[in-house]
């Protein structure tokens, strides 16, 4: 894994002595696919199949079937409960494989799961939630054949409006193995190294006090896995996960919980975050309840009482407060990456200009309808701009004043399949941060209730003791690196009929991208062709 | 630095079972008995607390449907029994503007005065129509920011309601003088009259003093006089009359001089005649502050203006309760236009003649959620009115059916004093909670500088025109 482009050399051997005395040895986590099967007995479907008590075991359906819908075990007198989640319903009709007709008995019956109506919502609707726990768990995108309706969401706007023009062939053929994913988060060419990450997208900050340790754990091993990066969030860090310091970000929120000399250290990015996507204009928040022994030990507050962190920064009123700030963290740690996280205020441009100016290396910009933890509805639904509109307008801005190919531009707030992420880049990111599509991979059913009462009724944004141990580590590791796996194949397969590369290629790219509302006719457009890779994007 | 507005508040529980979004359904008669079942593991307690309301059931009309909707007994159950579903009297809440989700909202910050907060993001659309379709602001960096409702600094969500000197005046003792009369009130809300459709309960009594607790006014209608008070309030009236605004109906007997003079405005609806009734009324009492009330129709717009010009000190403009132009719907002409647009209208007038400071505009209609009361103040307004919410905190289901004799599911002929003044206290609270916080994020002190400040908004249009426009070129007409 090549991390460090220009030293060549690993992060422990940079590190400061009093930092490499605490320092535990770093462990590394195998990128290989294995399946990761629903942690639940009765994962959910959009088709049921049900078999009445005429089955005579015949074992036709299970002959038939090439998804494995029906299990009869060797030794066992009866079937397994039929696996409805990996039939592929009324598509499977105009197959010579649909097992219904062919059933000697008649004792299979197919029908719509009308729970389906209660799942998912505008943002995360049914199929897309679907579609991503088939890729947690097996690591490749869906089969066609299932027809999830998946790259897009429904809200009506922004990435779910626009599609890609891909050419009707590529205008040149390239293997999987030819085009490079990588993306580099210092452009500044200042002596810190070079940071090299190999998808360009890495894992949001969540701290421990909203979600488990096994959470946070399970995220930060896939980012081993991956060579990327997972975030502390705003709640500095257990124990247990210094094995994992070389790709973690420190977080100094405005609350400092779990912000010390030696959390800076030795971490290889510090991230300022000003503001959150959630609750853009509003501080962190952890509700009392989930303040427990455990979290408040490592936040040094007070058990049980709700943490309110203040907004702003009240050292920072201008962009040179802001560089004061950066240059305490440059001296603390010198080898670190700055990444300033900020949401999508109207004047996000000048921000970012300025954010640029004062010596920051990524630019983080967090958009209006991002989030994973608690945050007031009001906020969440109506302040700040959307990153669609953020990305592109600070894309243009920094090209117009000199300074993009002096900094990493990193967009979140929203992104949730490979073909947001290609959007974003497409409208001038050089990469994402993601939140809520590696809690959906961990079986978030996306009820909101992360922040009420114990927290997460299943296992995920909650410190609980009685609710967190349902998620094994293990397996919440390979859930997210399988999703991962499944977003770079796709990544990899639009960047293929574009005949790109790199990922780097795509950046600012808005002209291979078209939106419904348009007339698409801001560009020329002799060479566009074909538009859908599929019924929606 | 004058005290903190802060309304005290202590929840108030529905008094019919919640109509919650989701429920389960159990198809028993397969039922493994195995023992261990998942129900018991619901973290709320639903299945338990399912069973005994059944037991103890007191109203055949509703169902149990408190589910959280985390799936996870139904995904549990050894023989996948269980099968989550959306409450169609849920869904059966409200209309398209006022939605399930607005009203379901609305209840619960009646019950617990609390900001609504939530995780896993926003859920919704992208953008949508009217207030929708646009974004307030927040301060970053490069612009001073506030702390919001949990910190030390103080936000005012005051205005004025009034004419506004141009300067200041001095007396021969150097002491200010003031022309006219100003209102000042703690939030830029009053409370309106009922609109024609939701005329079921009287609920006077209970709003007169749920805006003297939260120091507000209502407007009541004068037709109502005195039966708009109870026998207590008119006990003790004085303390009443400040925060009561008469709407002065002219097909009812006006409210006696000596209790009119004890109020601090009353509103008249537009006519012809308006601008001598209001010298008559001022010559009478001179102090009173006097609102025009005036029907956002075609000329909605031009008749706002003209009274600005003509001097009006106030002017409170209503759509229809959606927040549509009033007149004849007609799908196959162009949409009616929301009040939003309208209010935009007439500020930006008022600024190019010169006169936005001498009048006070009041909008009403489609203020269903606290921002749209700071995004109709940023698109131009003073302060804004509204009366369904209120109406909704009492777990009204704005069914529409509400006339005498027709049965009202939400039972409002039976509610108590307690728990109604209670419940519109706690909605105000909340409202007021959450106006703070949009304005601790746009970075603002003052709500009498939100009006008409467009810089802290972003609008849909604008945005996609500037940003997406230069990308994707010209917009498709629809
Ligand atoms: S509480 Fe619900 S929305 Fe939150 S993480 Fe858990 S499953 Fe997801
Ligand atoms: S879905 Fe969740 S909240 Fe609803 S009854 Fe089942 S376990 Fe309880
Ligand atoms: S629920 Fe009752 S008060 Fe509400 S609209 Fe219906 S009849 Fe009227």
């Amino acid at each position: 894994m090549e991390r460090f482009s220009v030293q060549k050399k690993e992060f422990k051997d940079i590190l400061p002595a009093n930092t490499l005395k605490t320092r535990v040895p770093q462990v590394e986590i195998s990128r290989e696919i294995k399946p990761a099967p629903s942690r639940y007995r009765n994962e959910i479907a959009k088709y049921i199949i049900h078999r009445s008590d005429d089955c005579i075991k015949c074992g036709k359906c299970a002959e038939i079937c090439p998804y494995g819908v029906h299990v009869l075990k060797p030794g066992y007198k009866y079937f397994a409960m039929p696996k409805s989640y990996l039939c592929t319903g009324e598509a499977c009709e105009k197959t010579d494989h649909f097992c219904i007709p062919q059933c000697p008995q008649k004792a299979l019956r197919m029908v719509k799961n009308p729970m389906i109506e209660a799942l998912g919502d505008y943002r995360w609707p049914a199929d897309m939630l679907l579609a991503t726990w088939r890729m947690a768990e097996t690591g490749a995108p869906p089969s066609e054949a299932y027809e999830y309706d998946y790259h897009c969401g429904n809200s009506g706007g922004g990435f779910d409006r626009i599609r890609f023009k891909f050419p009707e062939k590529p205008p040149v053929e390239l293997a999987d193995d030819e085009i490079d994913t990588s993306i580099i988060l210092n452009r500044r060419d200042d002596g810190r190294p070079r940071i090299k990450i190999d998808v360009p997208w890495y894992g949001g900050g969540m701290s421990f006090g909203s979600v488990s340790n096994v959470t946070q754990l399970s995220k930060a091993r896939a980012a081993v896995a991956w060579n990327i990066f997972s975030c502390s969030g705003e709640g500095g860090y257990m124990e247990r996960m210094r094995p994992y310091d070389d790709h973690m970000i420190t977080q100094v929120a405005t609350g400092l919980f779990g912000v010390r000399e030696e959390t800076i250290q030795r971490v290889p990015i510090v991230e300022f975050k000003y503001a959150q996507g959630a609750k853009p204009g509003l501080g962190g928040h952890l509700l009392g309840d989930k303040n427990t022994p455990a979290v408040s030990k490592i936040r040094e507050s007070v058990v049980g009482i709700s943490l309110f962190s203040p907004f702003p920064f009240h050292s920072v009123y201008s962009i040179e407060d802001h560089m004061k700030h950066i240059d305490w963290i440059k001296h603390i740690n010198r080898r670190a990456l700055i990444s300033t996280k900020v949401s999508t205020p109207t004047d996000v441009d000048m921000v970012a200009v300025g954010s640029y100016s004062a010596g920051t290396h990524i630019i983080h910009l967090d958009g209006g309808y991002g989030g994973t933890g608690a945050a007031p509805d009001i906020a969440k639904k109506n302040i700040a701009m959307p990153i669609e509109y953020a990305v592109a307008k600070v894309h243009k801005f920094l090209v117009d004043e000199g300074a993009r190919d002096k900094v990493a531009l990193i967009a979140s707030g929203g992104v949730r399949t490979a073909y947001d992420i290609a959007k974003a880049i497409a409208l001038g990111a050089d990469g994402v941060v993601v939140g809520t599509a590696e809690l959906i991979s961990l079986g978030c059913v996306r009820c909101t209730r992360c922040s009420a009462g114990r927290g997460c009724p299943r296992g995920i944004a909650t410190t609980d003791p009685g609710l967190a141990p349902q998620i094994e580590l293990e397996w919440g590791t390979q859930r997210i690196i399988n999703l991962y796996n499944a977003w770079r194949i796709e990544l990899i397969g639009i960047l293929k009929r574009f005949g790109m590369r790199s990922v780097r290629e795509l950046v600012g790219r808005s002209d291979l991208l078209m939106h419904l509302d348009y007339n698409n006719d801001a560009h020329d457009s002799s060479t566009d062709s074909v538009i859908q890779p599929r019924k929606s994007c | 630095m004058p005290e903190k507005y802060h309304i005290k508040t202590t929840p108030v529980p529905p008094r019919l079972p919640r109509i919650g979004k989701y429920g389960i359904v159990d198809w028993r008669e397969d039922c493994a008995r195995c023992h261990n079942c998942v129900k018991k593991a619901c973290v709320y307690d639903r299945h338990r607390q399912e069973a005994e309301y059944i037991r103890n059931l007191k109203y055949f009309d509703f169902l149990f449907f408190e589910c959280m909707g985390c799936f996870s007994c139904v995904q549990n159950c050894t023989k996948d029994l269980l099968c989550l579903t959306i409450n169609s009297e849920y869904q059966r809440l409200g209309n398209h503007y006022w939605t399930p989700e607005i009203i379901h909202i609305t209840w619960q910050q009646a019950e617990t005065a609390a900001v609504p907060v939530s995780g896993a993001g926003y859920r919704g659309k992208f953008a949508g129509q009217g207030f929708d379709a646009m974004w307030t602001d927040m301060s970053e960096i490069v612009r001073p920011t506030r702390d919001g409702i949990h910190g030390r600094e103080y936000i005012s969500t005051s205005v004025d309601i009034g004419k506004k000197p141009s300067y200041l005046e001095f007396d021969e003792n150097k002491k200010t003088v003031f022309p006219s009369s100003i209102v000042d009130i703690p939030m830029p809300m009053i409370v309106d009259m009922n609109p024609a459709e939701y005329t079921l309960a009287r609920l006077e009594p209970l709003i007169i003093e749920a805006v003297r607790f939260t120091d507000l006014i209502a407007i009541i209608d004068s037709a109502k006089w005195p039966g708009a008070v109870n026998e207590s309030q008119m006990a003790d009236i004085d303390k009443y009359l400040p925060h009561i605004a008469f709407h002065l109906n002219p097909d009812a007997p006006e409210p006696p001089i000596e209790i009119l003079s004890k109020t601090r405005m009353v509103e008249i609806p537009d006519n012809d005649a308006v601008l001598d009734r209001i010298k008559e009324l001022k010559k009478t009492i001179p102090e009173l502050v006097i609102s025009i009330r005036v029907n956002l129709d075609a000329t909605g717009v031009q008749r706002a203006v003209e009274l600005a010009a003509a001097g009006v000190e106030v002017i409170h403009v209503i759509a229809d309760f959606n927040g549509d132009e009033i007149g004849p719907k007609n799908e196959k002409l162009a949409k009616p236009r929301f009040v939003k647009e309208m209010i935009r209208e007439i500020h930006t007038t008022l600024i190019k003649d010169g006169i936005r400071d001498e009048v006070t505009v009041i909008a009403g209609s489609g203020i269903a959620l606290p921002e749209h009361m700071a995004k109709a103040l940023l698109c131009g307004a003073d302060l804004i009115s509204t009366y369904l919410p209120l109406l909704i905190s009492l777990e009204c289901h704005l069914c529409e059916t509400c006339k005498p004799g027709i049965f009202c599911p939400a039972r409002l002929e039976e509610i108590d004093f307690e728990y109604g003044v209670g419940r519109m206290r706690n909605l105000i609270a909340a409202w007021h909670l959450q106006l703070i916080e949009l304005m601790g994020a746009m970075g603002m002190r003052e709500a009498r500088r939100l009006r008409g400040d467009v810089g802290r908004a972003m609008f849909f249009e604008e945005l996609e025109e500037e940003i997406f426009g230069t990308l994707f070129g010209s917009k498709k007409r629809v």
